[in-house]
């Protein structure tokens, strides 16, 4: 067994390369240990302190956030709460107070987990992978990224160093929404993100809707920018519900069945595109939609 | 395998020979001998194991003891002030805010993060900062009015 911490990137990639395995927060990796899921990997590389994987810079064409980033970062960043709102409504529903501040980015998209909390939002905002080796890097899309629950499809060398998020247009807004069943430390029984842009009219020129926790990784609703083209809003909520429904293949377990899923999905999708499009609008919503507006589990 | 490491808790340096492995809350218990800091489900659900890394929250059952070398962790036992009690135990004490108390240190912990980096939270900031903490006893009623209490001042 070792341990090292990596004190610079090209060192953990180096590790990596030999056979490490990566570990941040740990708040997936060690409660999955202790959980008895898999036994912790025999030999671990610690990036939880390279700086260059902290940053978060924003600019003309968009924002990259180093994989380090830390959810209780991402919940306040202002950038991110105007900018990307989406993330910063999923960054603030995650674990409790104390996952939040070692869980990072980086480590929740790597997890691949279906019931992911910032998949959805970064898959509606278009998001981007930076993945490192010591061969070099690679930018990966998100919906090539995950394969399944718990997989995806870097190569056990590479390392997710940044996520990497075009500017959203003038009239832009996103947002998160999720069924839950307690206000912390909840997993999502259903999830929905949802981006839109709006002409000056009111009535939505684009669009993407992405759901969490209702298929083997996170999907996104297909043609739900085209679907809502033309629409007003309220029009558009009712046909990305039922599109949402239509397009998810939950499981059921002890979270929820299949149908019960089925259909809160859909009512997750109509929040998330009525709350993006009043964001859109100029409404202020705060972080996250889900206290704002009411969803989920009350005081 | 073990392996000899430093840990810096409540401002003192340890030395101790682990396999790196074990989690913090373990370290802290058995090797160290501060037995204040209580282990719950070991799942990082109750907050029982609360401590603070560098100041913030952290459940220590679900952190390798190995990442934290080179932090500052506090435990209960580091909060007490050369003039007795923190604030919050007293409050907590003044309040009824302990039965069982087996919550308590982990409760403590969060709230002396969420205090220290918000003195005057409201009532939601408070809940939302224990948030990552369970107690079976109370129904936090006592809990809150204990923080809401500590931050006045009263």
């Amino acid at each position: 067994m070792s341990f090292i911490i990596a004190g610079s990137i090209n060192e953990a990639l180096a590790a990596l390369a030999a056979g490490a395995r990566p570990i941040a927060g740990g708040t997936d990796l060690v409660v999955g240990a202790r959980q008895g899921k898999a036994h912790l990997p025999p030999s671990l590389v610690a990036i939880d302190r390279l700086d260059e994987l902290d940053h978060i810079e924003s600019g003309e064409h968009g924002i990259r956030i180093g994989a380090m980033v830390t959810h209780s970062r991402l919940m306040t960043e202002p950038t991110i709460v105007s900018g990307y709102s989406a993330l910063a409504d999923a960054a603030a529903l995650v674990g409790s107070p104390s996952t939040r501040n070692i869980g990072t980015l980086g480590g929740n998209i790597m997890n691949a987990s279906p019931a992911m909390d910032t998949g959805a939002p970064l898959m509606v905002l278009g998001a981007v992978v930076q993945l490192r080796s010591t061969a070099g890097s690679r930018a990966v899309e998100l919906s090539d990224l995950w394969t399944g629950p718990g997989q995806t499809s870097a190569t056990a060398d590479e390392l997710c160093v940044a996520i990497e998020i075009p500017s959203c247009p003038a009239r832009s807004g996103s947002a998160y929404v999720r069924l839950e069943y307690r206000r912390a430390m909840e997993i999502a029984v259903v999830g929905a993100a949802a981006s839109v842009t709006l002409a000056d009219d009111g009535t939505i020129v684009d669009g993407a809707v992405a759901l969490t926790a209702v298929a083997p990784t996170i999907i996104e609703v297909d043609n739900a920018g085209t679907s809502m083209t033309g629409l007003l809003p309220d029009a558009a909520a009712p046909v990305i519900a039922s599109a949402a429904s239509d397009v998810a293949r939950p499981i059921s377990d002890l979270r929820g069945s299949e149908s019960y899923r089925r259909h809160t999905v859909g009512v997750m999708a109509a929040r998330a595109v009525d709350a993006a499009a009043r964001r859109a609008a100029g409404e202020e919503i705060g972080v996250p939609v889900n206290r704002a507006i009411g969803v989920g589990a009350s005081l | 395998m073990t392996e000899a490491i430093t840990l810096s808790v409540n401002g003192m340096d340890y030395t101790v020979d682990i396999d790196m492995g074990r989690n913090l809350l373990s370290v802290l218990r058995t090797e160290i001998g501060l037995t204040g800091t209580k282990e719950g489900c070991d799942d990082s659900e109750c907050g029982a194991c609360m401590v603070l890394l560098d100041g913030q929250p952290v459940n220590s059952c679900s952190y390798l003891a190995m990442q934290a070398q080179g932090r500052s962790v506090t435990t209960i036992e580091g909060i007490i002030s050369a003039d007795g009690l923190d604030a919050l135990q007293q409050s907590l004490l003044e309040e009824g805010g302990v039965q069982c108390g087996f919550c308590t240190p982990g409760m403590i912990m969060s709230a002396r993060a969420l205090l220290d980096h918000n003195p005057s939270p409201t009532k939601e900031e408070i809940r939302i900062g224990l948030s990552g903490n369970l107690c079976r006893c109370t129904g936090y009623t006592k809990i809150l009015a204990a923080v809401v209490r500590t931050a006045s001042g009263d």
